[in-house]
């Protein structure tokens, strides 16, 4: 029992802290590698629809993504209320699509290029017709995978 | 001596104490702008465009199971008034047919899931309908898979057994192009 005593007389440690850097940098090199950076501002307002049979998007530098939505209040102004194409951080037409997509192609390499996928985030409540002019244009260009982006749903 | 005294002071190691505070701010930083995207969704397989018209092809009508949605969002499934909660039963249903009904596929290799809309139809109602038929062949894949391997189907499936699956219940989903009565 005196052993113990005086051990703990002895010391009185603190804790050290000379490791906390580390673990801190650890956690910042965890939220470095997840982050996607928003690429630039929202002009449509999109509230993509719930469904259960998701499939994941896998490598991110493999899709384009196509956002189809009523303009957010900012813009209803000048853009008025009807659905609109927000390609890039720009609002377009259906014609712009194609070029859309020949810019992202170039900067993906040549093997992996049947593999790009277009991401649709469409609004739930936009009709389909504009989706389907989309849909249209894709096919035309050549760009055949699709996914209709939409969250899961909850009960 | 004053000058030995500096370099002795000199000696001293960095104050590495604000690196905590450095990476922190990092951190915090990160943490904000952070979004973990869940980038899910359906996806489907567009058929190539031709400038032709398509080829017309005679199908046995027991072996298409048509779905038509309105401008209002309502469903007609072969020729009557439905729910979409029941489409994905009466789908499924439709391709495996396993009580041999004659008004059913003959085959789940022969049988097609025509779909058509309007151009009013509002996508949310779209993506829910797709929904339930994909669901319907994923329902079957793994009913197929279950009873082929004893494992459930997914996505990580080896190739061969995946292709196994697809061949003897392919998904043939047939869009028609929309309608055009309900867009303002």
């Amino acid at each position: 029992m005196a052993h113990f005593v005086k051990k703990r007389g002895k010391s009185s440690p603190e804790v050290s802290t000379a490791s906390l850097p580390d673990i801190i940098f650890m956690l910042l090199f965890f939220f470095m590698v997840v982050t996607v950076l928003r690429d630039g501002e929202r002009k449509v307002k999109v509230v993509v629809p719930q469904a259960t049979q998701l499939q994941k998007l896998e490598q991110k530098s493999l899709v384009n993504h196509i956002w189809i939505g009523q303009p957010v209040d900012k813009y209803r102004d000048l853009y008025g209320t009807k659905p609109r194409i927000q390609l890039g951080d720009k609002f377009a037409t259906e014609n712009d699509i194609p070029l859309f997509l020949e810019q992202h192609k170039i900067k993906v390499p040549e093997p992996q290029r049947p593999r790009i996928t277009s991401s649709l985030k469409v609004d739930g409540d936009v009709t389909m017709g504009i989706v389907t002019d989309v849909k249209t244009i894709l096919r035309k260009s050549g760009q055949l995978k699709l996914n209709y982006s939409a969250r899961p749903k909850q009960d | 001596m004053a000058k030995k005294s500096s370099r002795d002071r000199m000696k001293n190691e960095i104050n590495a104490g604000s690196m905590a505070d450095i990476a922190f701010l990092l951190l915090i930083f990160f943490l904000v702008t952070t979004t973990i995207d869940v980038d899910k969704g359906i996806t489907v397989k567009l058929p190539p465009w031709s400038d032709e018209p398509p080829e017309i092809q005679k199908l046995k009508t027991r072996n298409v199971f048509s779905v038509l949605v309105n401008a209002q969002d309502q469903l007609l499934v072969r020729g009557e008034l439905a729910d979409i909660d029941e489409l994905r039963e009466r789908a499924k249903e439709f391709i495996a047919n396993p009580q041999r009904r004659d008004d059913l596929s003959t085959d789940p290799k022969n049988a097609i899931i025509s779909l058509k809309n309007d151009r009013g139809t509002s996508y949310k109602q779209y993506v829910a309908v797709y929904n339930e038929l994909k669901a319907a062949y994923d329902e079957l894949w793994d009913e197929e898979c279950q009873r082929l391997y004893g494992i459930p189907y997914s996505d990580d499936l080896p190739i061969a057994y995946k292709r196994a699956i697809k061949e003897k219940i392919p998904m043939v989903l047939s869009e028609a192009e929309p309608t055009n009565f309900g867009e303002e």
